[in-house]
């Protein structure tokens, strides 16, 4: 049965790079695919494309595509990433420079667009995790898209792209993209399309598979994460799927990685939502076939839902935050005592807070008091505020306080920070799933 | 005992959703996990930081189980206060739940 080989580059948009170059050299792929968005990157991108329209997309695809371009052409291998964030045409266009630069005339760059609904949404849109709708955010609303499947990506691919450029798309799309362009699957062959999402969620974190995220010294060891390999999905065209890496590369493949990377981000295993299916993935086998070659099977789908997923970037207020950190006997009490001060002065200065966490870092920070007592006390500790506010002013102001512990608070407090930073936080709504049009743009390198 | 000496663990997030996988080393712990380590167990662990509900999705075939817990990351990722936002440290805190130990399980290791 005829397979092909996609290898993962990318996890995220500053994921290491030297992998995507082992792939691409040495992966023997039939794709590289960089997933390199996450829920509010398109958010910033799209602030960038107003101040800039030549913007708007990663700000390391550049050094990616000038790393990988060559090594893809030589191995015939094709490239597919959500890189082009806010602005795929103009990122299809650099990546047109890069290559024309390299001398790759004749090589072909796609863009897909359609996923930017800002346009045509209503006011009445409801918000679930708000409770509200769209109106209610006024104009604190700077993103809207839809999270588009792998069709577009696949017809960008009938146009003998080399490289496919989208905006929002679900990851595992992008994985799937290259199964139904090269396998000619049916968009309704629920099966094999719970398959192709099956690989494309274990491959779309890329080094999450391979030992990264893993490692627990003593009953989890893995070894070489400095020179971690990405990994490598063998997909055949039933959908039978092989994870494995480059020869050589650091980390490991084995059952365990294979089945954390299978649970991470996942509600109900037996309904997974992807814009193309309803994966289910509760029936699936995992075995070990060899050193770092691992066999995923027995994922299934169900009818693609009605709606696509949107993901909305809104303005919502400034987060303000101190940090201070104490040390030797009585580290804990004094640390303790800095946060009390630090409370009285927001308060006596009139600092208005939606919200506020005061915490020690080394001690309680992380899980609260219930799951952290019964430890020893700490040699150090960092004491830590952070407020939510409606004004960068205010933001700054809890920092401040933080700060002025230096010569106003307990003994011996060092190291003191302070930040301040714009909320953009993302919602999700549904759109019916006809009302996204997608487009596909084809540039070619000429000499 | 703790969960740690049977099972491995990851938290992802989605949202205001934390999930936590517990996954038994060996395929015949998994029965273990399946009795003792329940969605109210796994809530009340977590009293004061999960605010919503807990579901547990049971996969046999790989032996785990996959705890989904609603209103758990403080508003999400882009919101929270939390110095871990995504709730990522939260499937370590998960291991260090106490299991009876092999003997008083009835489990024979």
């Amino acid at each position: 049965m005829r397979s092909i080989r996609i290898g993962a580059g990318a996890g995220y948009a500053g994921d290491r790079i030297e992998p995507a170059i082992e792939l691409a050299e040495k992966g023997r792929l039939d794709y590289l695919v960089f997933e390199c968005l996450a829920e509010r990157t398109i958010a910033l991108a799209q602030q960038e494309r107003r101040k800039d329209p030549s913007r708007g997309y990663d700000p390391l695809l550049s050094e990616r595509m000038r790393k990988v371009l060559e090594p893809c052409r030589a191995g015939g291998v094709k490239i597919v990433t959500n890189a082009g964030a806010a602005n795929p045409v103009a990122a299809a266009e650099m990546v047109r420079e890069i290559a024309r630069a390299l001398g790759l005339a004749g090589l072909r760059v796609a863009a897909v667009t359609g996923d930017d609904v800002l346009g045509q949404l209503e006011g009445s849109l409801r918000i679930p995790e708000t409770g509200g709708t769209l109106a209610d955010l006024g104009d604190r609303v700077i993103s809207a898209n839809a999270y588009i499947g792998a069709q577009p990506v696949a017809e960008a691919l009938a146009l003998n792209a080399d490289v496919v450029i989208t905006g929002r798309a679900a990851d595992s799309a992008l994985f799937m993209a290259p199964l139904v362009h090269e396998f000619g699957w049916s968009m309704e062959d629920w099966t094999r399309l719970g398959r192709g999402t099956l690989a494309g969620h274990l491959l779309e974190c890329a080094g999450q598979i391979t030992g990264g995220y893993f490692a627990d010294p003593g009953p989890k060891d893995v070894p070489d994460l400095a020179r971690l390999g990405f990994p490598i999905g063998e997909v055949d065209e039933d959908g039978g799927l092989v994870i494995t890496k480059v020869e050589g590369s650091g980390g490991r493949v084995s059952a365990a990685t294979c089945k954390e990377q299978l649970l991470y981000e996942i509600d109900d295993p037996a309904r997974y939502l992807a814009p193309d299916v309803v994966a289910d993935f509760s029936g699936v086998e995992i075995r070990e076939l060899g050193p770092d070659r691992v066999s995923v099977r027995g994922a299934t789908g169900h009818e693609r839902p009605a709606t696509l997923k949107l993901s909305i970037g809104y303005r919502d207020g400034y987060i303000g935050e101190g940090q201070i950190s104490y040390a030797g006997p009585g580290a804990v009490a004094r640390a303790r005592l800095a946060l009390r001060i630090v409370e009285e002065r927001l308060r006596l200065t009139g600092v208005r807070c939606r919200e506020t966490r005061f915490e020690l870092i080394g001690v309680d920070a992380l899980h609260g008091a219930a799951l952290s007592s019964g430890g020893p006390e700490p040699y150090e500790v960092r004491a830590r505020v952070v407020g939510r506010t409606d004004s960068a002013d205010e933001a700054l102001r809890i920092g401040n306080e933080v700060e002025t512990l230096y010569t106003n608070g307990p003994a011996a407090g060092g190291g003191a920070t302070r930040q301040v930073r714009e909320v953009i936080a993302v919602a999700s709504a549904f759109l019916p799933r006809e009302r996204v049009r997608t487009t596909v743009q084809c540039l070619e390198v000429t000499p | 005992m703790k969960l740690r000496q049977i099972a491995h663990s990851r938290t992802g997030d989605k949202g205001t959703v934390a999930n936590i996988s517990v996954i038994a080393y060996r395929a015949e712990d998994y029965a273990v996990l399946e009795r003792y380590v329940t969605a109210a167990r796994v809530k009340a662990h977590f009293q004061g930081i999960v605010r919503g509900e807990v579901e547990r999705h049971a996969l046999p075939g790989i032996g785990a189980l996959n705890f989904v817990m609603r209103e758990a990351l403080g508003g999400g990722v882009t919101r929270s206060l939390a110095l871990d936002a995504h709730g990522k440290s939260l499937s370590s805190a998960l291991l260090s739940l106490e299991l009876p130990d092999a003997g008083e399980s009835s489990h024979d290791r």
